[in-house]
């Protein structure tokens, strides 16, 4: 069985490491924030203005003026801290956050990313993703492996407008995890199969080149 | 003695407003938007708007009612989900968007409250936000080269923006997430106008606590907003025996 959103996301989370700043985007992404292993700590930056997201909060104490970039209703924590969108894209632009997880349309074989736009499309805006992919120290992105339409999603060439060039660092689908040489030329690497997910499914619905890592047959 | 408190939004805006202007508005959602001003810039019919912000307005919120009232030829923003009449308008060409990666229009905003012209950011690099920009190679920390996207700072002929406290000198204070783009923007504007819900005496405020100095801010108006609007309310479970 390829794995479902809480296990993709559940893979994600194995990518955390104690005391890692993390920035999470919309949708499965979004679910690593409860996957947290035990004893690690971990602080979530929310964009808009917020180092240190808390759960989001009880029935009756909601904030208008406290929310995630997802514009929901959230709470911060003890060392929490607040600041300007300026300050906040200069923690991501930086380089000082260590690791973003986000969704994706298509991810190429040399580490390009599509994420924000469809031509012909109503188009809603990238947000901060193109500044998250081009500051943040590791990408990691979760998406289904193939669209609706069964096409692969994971590609030698993006065909949809770029989100940014050779940023993302590895990719983890419904049926596997790729690490990508974004700097290198090394391309794509198959590390980890889904259980019950065979090689020959994963070839057949990839239209990415990848090489295979240690034990992946 | 000159003042910065004005009695009303409208008397803050009054003879300031005309059409063709650049007007920048704070905001990201419906958390830390000038909503008393918006509806007075709604109020003055003044048209052919540039707008600058987040997002924007919101369906029925913020600068969706100046959208609604046909006065704005342009928009400069970094999300314009969550807004049929964008949505429209960018499918019919109604309205000229012009999109920007978040951290590169809040830096804009910042480089030109700051007077700096332009600027190098990776951000957009090899994407379609770069064509026809100006790129260039810097090094990295490490000595590795990678490649950079000259862009502009931005100003406005008047800026509007939300904070929680002032004092009547204009040093304002936010809250929460609600500060967002509001400092950028209120350096930004050639007048800034602060919307507040509480004017406090100058005193009052510590001054290693003020968010934006006075000197950025021109105009200073009472919010009467009496309720804040929550865009996606998001809630977890009371543990059933858990003692708050």
């Amino acid at each position: 069985m390829p794995w479902n959103r809480d296990e993709m996301a559940a893979r994600a989370a194995g990518e955390l490491r104690d005391g890692y700043y993390v920035n999470l985007g919309i949708g499965i992404p979004t679910l690593v924030a409860n996957m947290v292993p035990e004893g690690m700590t971990v602080t979530l930056q929310s964009e808009n203005g917020l180092l240190g997201i808390g759960p989001f909060p009880y029935e009756g104490e909601l904030d208008p003026d406290l929310i995630n970039a997802g514009k929901q209703t959230i709470t911060d924590l003890p060392g929490s801290s607040y600041f300007s969108s300026a300050d906040s894209f200069g923690m991501i632009r930086g380089g000082h956050v260590h690791l973003s997880i986000l969704g994706g349309m298509e991810v190429s074989q040399n580490g390009d990313l599509a994420n924000w736009m469809v031509p012909g499309k109503m188009i809603k805006g990238m947000g901060g993703a193109m500044d998250l992919v081009a500051g943040v120290r590791r990408i990691v992105v979760v998406m289904d492996h193939c669209d609706k339409t069964g096409d692969s999603k994971f590609k030698s060439e993006c065909t949809l407008p770029l989100t940014g060039k050779g940023v993302v660092d590895m990719l983890i689908t419904d049926l596997g995890v790729f690490e990508i040489d974004r700097r290198g030329d090394s391309g794509a690497t198959l590390l980890e199969i889904a259980p019950g997910v065979s090689l020959d499914e994963i070839r057949a619905k990839t239209q990415a080149e990848f090489a295979l890592g240690p034990g992946v047959r | 003695m000159s003042s910065k408190i004005f009695n009303s939004a409208a008397e803050a805006l009054a003879g300031q407003l005309s059409d063709g202007m650049v007007v920048a508005a704070g905001g990201f959602g419906l958390c830390g938007v000038p909503v008393d001003l918006i509806m007075a810039l709604r109020d003055s019919n003044a048209k052919d708007l540039t707008v600058i912000g987040n997002n924007v307005g919101c369906d029925d919120h913020g600068m969706w009612h100046v959208l609604a009232n046909g006065q704005i030829k342009k928009v400069i923003l970094s999300f314009a989900g969550d807004n049929k009449i964008l949505a429209q308008a960018f499918m019919s060409n109604e309205i000229d968007i012009e999109f920007n990666p978040q951290g590169t229009l809040a830096e804009r905003l910042r480089a030109g409250g700051a007077g700096i012209p332009a600027f190098f950011t990776r951000t957009g690099y090899g994407t379609i936000i770069a064509e026809g920009k100006e790129t260039r190679q810097f090094p990295n920390p490490d000595g590795t080269l990678d490649w950079f996207v000259m862009e502009s700072g931005l100003t406005a002929d008047i800026s509007l923006v939300k904070a929680w406290k002032a004092d009547t000198e204009g040093n304002l204070v936010y809250r929460k997430t609600a500060r967002n783009f509001n400092p950028m923007i209120a350096s930004a504007g050639r007048l800034t106008i602060a919307e507040v819900e509480e004017i406090v005496p100058v005193g009052s405020l510590d001054p290693d606590s003020v968010h934006t100095p006075g000197i950025f801010v021109d105009r200073i108006v009472a919010s009467t907003m009496r309720e804040k609007h929550i865009e996606r309310p998001t809630t977890r479970p009371r543990a059933t025996k858990e003692t708050v």
